[in-house]
This record gives structure tokens, sequence and C-alpha cells, in this order.
């Protein structure tokens, strides 16, 4: 992955104020298409808030969100668009900290219901569906194939009929990713995709992550307190500290960046980290 | 025996006119959590305008009765499906996020708007309508002492019903409406997350119950010949009950609750006094709350820590 692929995602000067506390003040990055790109900082850093501006769940207060999809030569301002359009044309598909699938429902139809807007016009909002019409039951036996390839790759197909509620814990993550992907993301924002998992299933979860990124060429936006799955998988590390940029680069730079070990550990101003302390800094989580 | 029969064929009749009704209750609940309590004037403003149709008929000569009924549940269901939509867009929608007493009480008002439109623009005194489906069968023998009829009406009625409580459930199970509806009742902002347009998906809700509730309206029209303003509330207070009953939220649970509620009603009024059928109807809402407060076919609520 070079630096130089085209820009996915363009972030200028995000502020989003509550009051009077500063959530996020002048953020900006770039995430680029084919490529994952970790938010990382301390906790209350303000990586959700982020996410909640890209998503739709808050209107930034000043700045600009910029959504250039590969394929349709346009682009999106998030910032201005309606909760559900920016999934339905800008296409962000998202997952959150604490899983939120429709537990009542199967999980195939978790997947099939991702796929809603394409059924809805396939079947003329439901009218064809009702009278069984032949371009809507082939619009059904697609969602359901590509519903059917994504249990596959999270290997759930032996559970497709289980209430979604009852999967495991580690399943009902990937399941989270394997639906958000069935609304055909040109990004796809995971908000701690490994939080709660142990080693083996975080191990399995990286390999899913490139997988996307390979076969799927989307962009990935990556929420991550896990060292091991960021500086694995990721392209391209953002800092946050208290809602301000600090560091930004290739995991290598990032982990070794003066401004990022304070805000982790805290050194004093001025004092140095001894060398094994900085280095070793990716792979102990900070908590 | 006879007249056993007889009170379980007008309590089934009943019971399907009331689970009709207390379906528009049920969705809207499961879907935003509210008490739709507009929803019996919905159902008398069907029946007003099913009257209308009526007369409209007869004006313009259309005598053949399928193609009369048929044009008159269209028209009713169409017209009375803008009422729904209308009360959604205008008093729930702007007050959504708000807090939750909010859209209850815009709701009590709605139907007060709604009772004395109808009131003012129709009149206040009760409006007849001839009978027009005649006959029926008759169940018991000649020599017998009571006569059990099953109207062609009460036929019509049951069959209707059940007709469309099917076809609900396969919106409801198979389509991609469906589908979005229950993804919706169970987690809103993650529908609207992946692509789907909820507030589309409520105020079809709300039009999908009023045309249900422009059904119920039709029949009652046909059935007892006589409607004025004021018959929505206590319908509609007796949907309510029946999908409570059955479990609020739970669309098997309306129409069981339904039935069960006309056949309450229908038995209590043969077998011990008609002034207090709706003690009976209401006693039951009372003691459903206390015993078994999600209803027969109703899931509890786990709340989560």
């Amino acid at each position: 992955m070079t630096a130089a692929a085209p820009p996915l995602l363009t972030v200028e000067h995000l502020t989003m104020r509550f009051g009077g506390l500063v959530a996020i003040n002048d953020l900006s990055f770039t995430a680029r298409q084919r490529q994952i790109t970790a938010i990382i900082g301390p906790n209350g850093a303000g990586k959700t808030t982020v996410f909640n501006c890209l998503t739709g769940f808050y209107k930034p207060s000043v700045g600009r969100l910029t959504l250039t999809p590969p394929n349709n030569g346009g682009c999106f301002l998030l910032e201005r668009m309606e909760g559900f359009r920016i999934a339905k044309d800008a296409g962000v598909a998202r997952t959150f900290q604490n899983i939120r699938l429709f537990a009542g429902m199967s999980v195939l139809e978790n997947l099939v219901v991702a796929q809603h807007n394409r059924l809805m016009r396939a079947s003329a909002y439901s009218v064809a569906g009702l009278l069984g019409l032949n371009r809507y039951t082939r619009a059904e036996r697609q969602a359901v194939e590509l519903a059917r390839y994504w249990l596959d790759r999270i290997e759930l197909t032996g559970q497709a009929d289980w209430a979604a509620g009852n999967l495991p814990y580690g399943s009902q993550r990937r399941l989270e990713i394997a639906r958000a992907m069935c609304t055909e993301p040109c990004l796809l924002c995971l908000d701690e995709p490994a939080a709660g998992l142990n080693p083996r299933e975080s191990a399995q979860l990286n390999e899913l992550l490139l997988d996307i990124r390979g076969q799927h060429g989307i962009g990935l936006l990556l929420i991550e307190h896990d060292m091991s799955v960021v500086m694995q998988i990721s392209d391209h590390v953002v800092v946050l500290d208290h809602g301000a940029p600090i560091a930004e680069g290739t995991p290598d730079m990032v982990s070794n960046d003066p401004a990022v070990i304070r805000a982790y550990l805290g050194a004093a101003e001025g004092e140095a980290l001894p060398p094994d302390v900085a280095g070793g800094l990716p792979t102990a989580p900070p908590c | 025996m006879d007249y056993f029969i007889q009170q379980l064929i007008n309590g089934v009749t009943l019971g399907a006119i009331y689970g009709l009704i207390a379906i528009g209750y049920t969705m809207v609940y499961g879907i935003i959590g509210m008490i739709n309590f507009a929803h019996g004037d919905i159902y008398m403003i069907g029946a007003f305008i099913s009257l209308v149709g009526f007369l409209l008929m007869g004006v313009l000569g259309i005598s053949y009765l399928p193609l009369a009924l048929f044009t008159v549940l269209l028209l009713s269901m169409l017209l009375t499906a803008v009422y729904g939509w209308a009360v959604e867009r205008i008093a729930y929608r702007p007050l959504r996020g708000s807090f939750k007493l909010a859209p209850l009480i815009s709701a009590i008002g709605m139907s007060i708007v709604l009772e004395n439109y109808v009131q003012v623009a129709q009149g206040a005194r009760v409006k007849p309508l001839p009978p027009i489906v005649h006959g029926g069968f008759e169940l018991s023998a000649a020599n017998a002492d009571y006569h059990v009829t099953l109207s062609y009406l009460q036929v019509v009625i049951v069959l209707v019903t059940v007709g469309l409580m099917a076809g609900f459930t396969y919106v409801i199970t198979r389509t991609p409406l469906g589908r979005a509806q229950r993804a919706t009742e169970q987690d809103m902002t993650m529908a609207s997350l992946l692509g789907v347009n909820v507030d589309r998906v409520v105020s079809t809700t709300f039009v999908l119950g009023a045309a249900l509730a422009a059904v119920a309206g039709l029949m009652v029209t046909l059935y007892y010949g006589v409607i004025d303003f004021y018959i929505g509330f206590i319908a509609g207070m007796k949907a309510f009950t029946a999908a409570v009953l059955g479990g609020i939220g739970s669309l098997p649970g309306a129409m069981l609750g339904g039935l069960l509620i006309g056949l309450i009603e229908a038995f209590w009024s043969a077998y011990f006094s008609i002034e207090y059928k709706d003690v009976a109807v209401f006693s039951i809402l009372v003691l459903v709350l206390i015993f078994r407060p999600t209803g027969l076919l109703g899931r509890p609520e786990i709340e989560k820590v």
C-alpha cells in the first residue's frame, strides 16, 4: 500500500463542542482507499465522537467531512446528510463498541436486513414482493446468497437460523462486521472490534479485516485499544489526545513519536524515556 | 347448545373486528413504543368514509353488491390510510425524541380533534345505513326452539379478516418492508445506520394500521347499521385491551386478544348481563395488567444492566 492511494475520506478542521466541552478540536486527517486507518488515543480522547460525526449522530460544530467513493466520481459531504442516507447513498457502514445486533432476528436475517435498500427497490416497495414477482424473488435470492457468503467467511453457516442474541460474544462481533459489509459500503468504520476478544479470536479478526481490505477493496477506519491489532494491520495511524491530533503516520512512526509516548505514559516534560520503554510500547495495550 | 353456538358466532365476528383494530395499536407500540390513542378515531373515520362511500355507490347506481363492497373497501382503506399518515406526520413525528409522555398527550389531543372534526362536519346525530347484505345460513333444525343463524355478512367479516391477517403476517415476516419494520422495532438507530429510512418505515406502519382499522370501520357500519362520531372511543379502548391481553407489540397476540375479547363480550352479554359487558372487558384489562403484564404472547422485557 502506497501513501499515494486516492483519498476516500477527508476530514478537515473537524471540531465538536458540547456546550463548553470541546470533544474534538480541529482534527484533520485523510483515510485513503484500500487502506486501514486506525484512530488511537487514551480513553476520552474523542475517538468515538469522530465516528458519531461521520455517521450522522452528531452534527459537527465546525468542519467538513468529504467522502469520495471510488467508483462513482462524485463526493458526499457527510456532515450535511441525514443519518440513513449516509449508509444508503454514501456507503458508510459502522459497528459499535457495544454490540448492536438485532438480537431477536435470526443470524441470516440480520444480514439480509442490511440489504434492505436494494431489496426495496427490486420489490417496488414490497408490492412486487407481495405478488411474488420474478424480479423480486431473484433479488431476494441474491441477497440470501450474499448473506451466505458472509456467513461462510465468518464461519457461522451452521448457526444461520439461530437468534443473533444467542451467539457467543466473539461470533456476535464477527456477525456485526459481516452485517456492515452486507450494506456494500465503501468505508467501514469499526469501533473497537477487538474489545473483549481472546488472542485467538483477535488474530482471526485481523485476518478478516485484512481480507476485507484486500478482496473488497474498501477503506477501513478503525478505533482500537488493542495495539496488537492496530500495529499489525493498519497502514496509517492517527493519534488523538484530549480531542486534538498529536501524531499521524505509519504504525512505526507513531509508536516512536515522543508526543504519543507522553500521552500514553504521561512522562514528565523534558524527561527522556529509556529506549526499551518506548520500543516496547506498541505491544502493551494502554488501559 | 344452540344458544351457545349462536353466541360463539357473534363473538368470533366481534372478535375479528377488534382484532383488526388491535393490530394498529400493537404495531405502533412495537415500533415507536407509544400508545396511539387516536387509533380508535381513525377507525371511526374509516366507518364514516365507508358510509359516505355506500351512499355514493347508491347515487352512482352501482347495485352489484360485490363490486360496491369492494370499491367502498378500497376507497375507505385508501382515505383512512391518508388520515393515519397525516396524524403521524403532524402529531407524532415532530415529538419523536422528546420526553416519553409528549406523543401520548399529543395522541389524546389528536383523538379529540378527530372526534370533534367529525362531529362538526357530519353532525352529532347517529347515522343509519339500511342493511345491504341480507340473508344467511340456517344452522339449526327447522323445528328447534332457538334458531341459529350465520348471516352472510358474518361470513364475509370473518373471511376478510382472516385473509387480511394472513396477508399481513406475510408482509411482516417475508417482505423487505416487514424485515425493516422488525429491525426498526428492535433498534431504530442501528436500522438507520444500515440505510433503512426509519421515518418512512414508521409512516408505513401508521398507514397499514389505519387501513386495517378502515376495514373494521366498514364492517361495523355494515354489521350494526348505525354509527356516530363517538364509536371510536369505546371500540378503540376495547381493541387496546385486546392488544394488551394478547401481549402488546405482538402481532399474533393482537389477533388472539381481539378474538378473546370478542368472545368474552358476546358470552357475558348472553349469559350474564348486557349492561355490564364493558365492565367485563375492562376488568380483563385490569386483571391482565396485574397478573400478566406481558400478555398472553408477549415476551417479557428484560432490563439489561
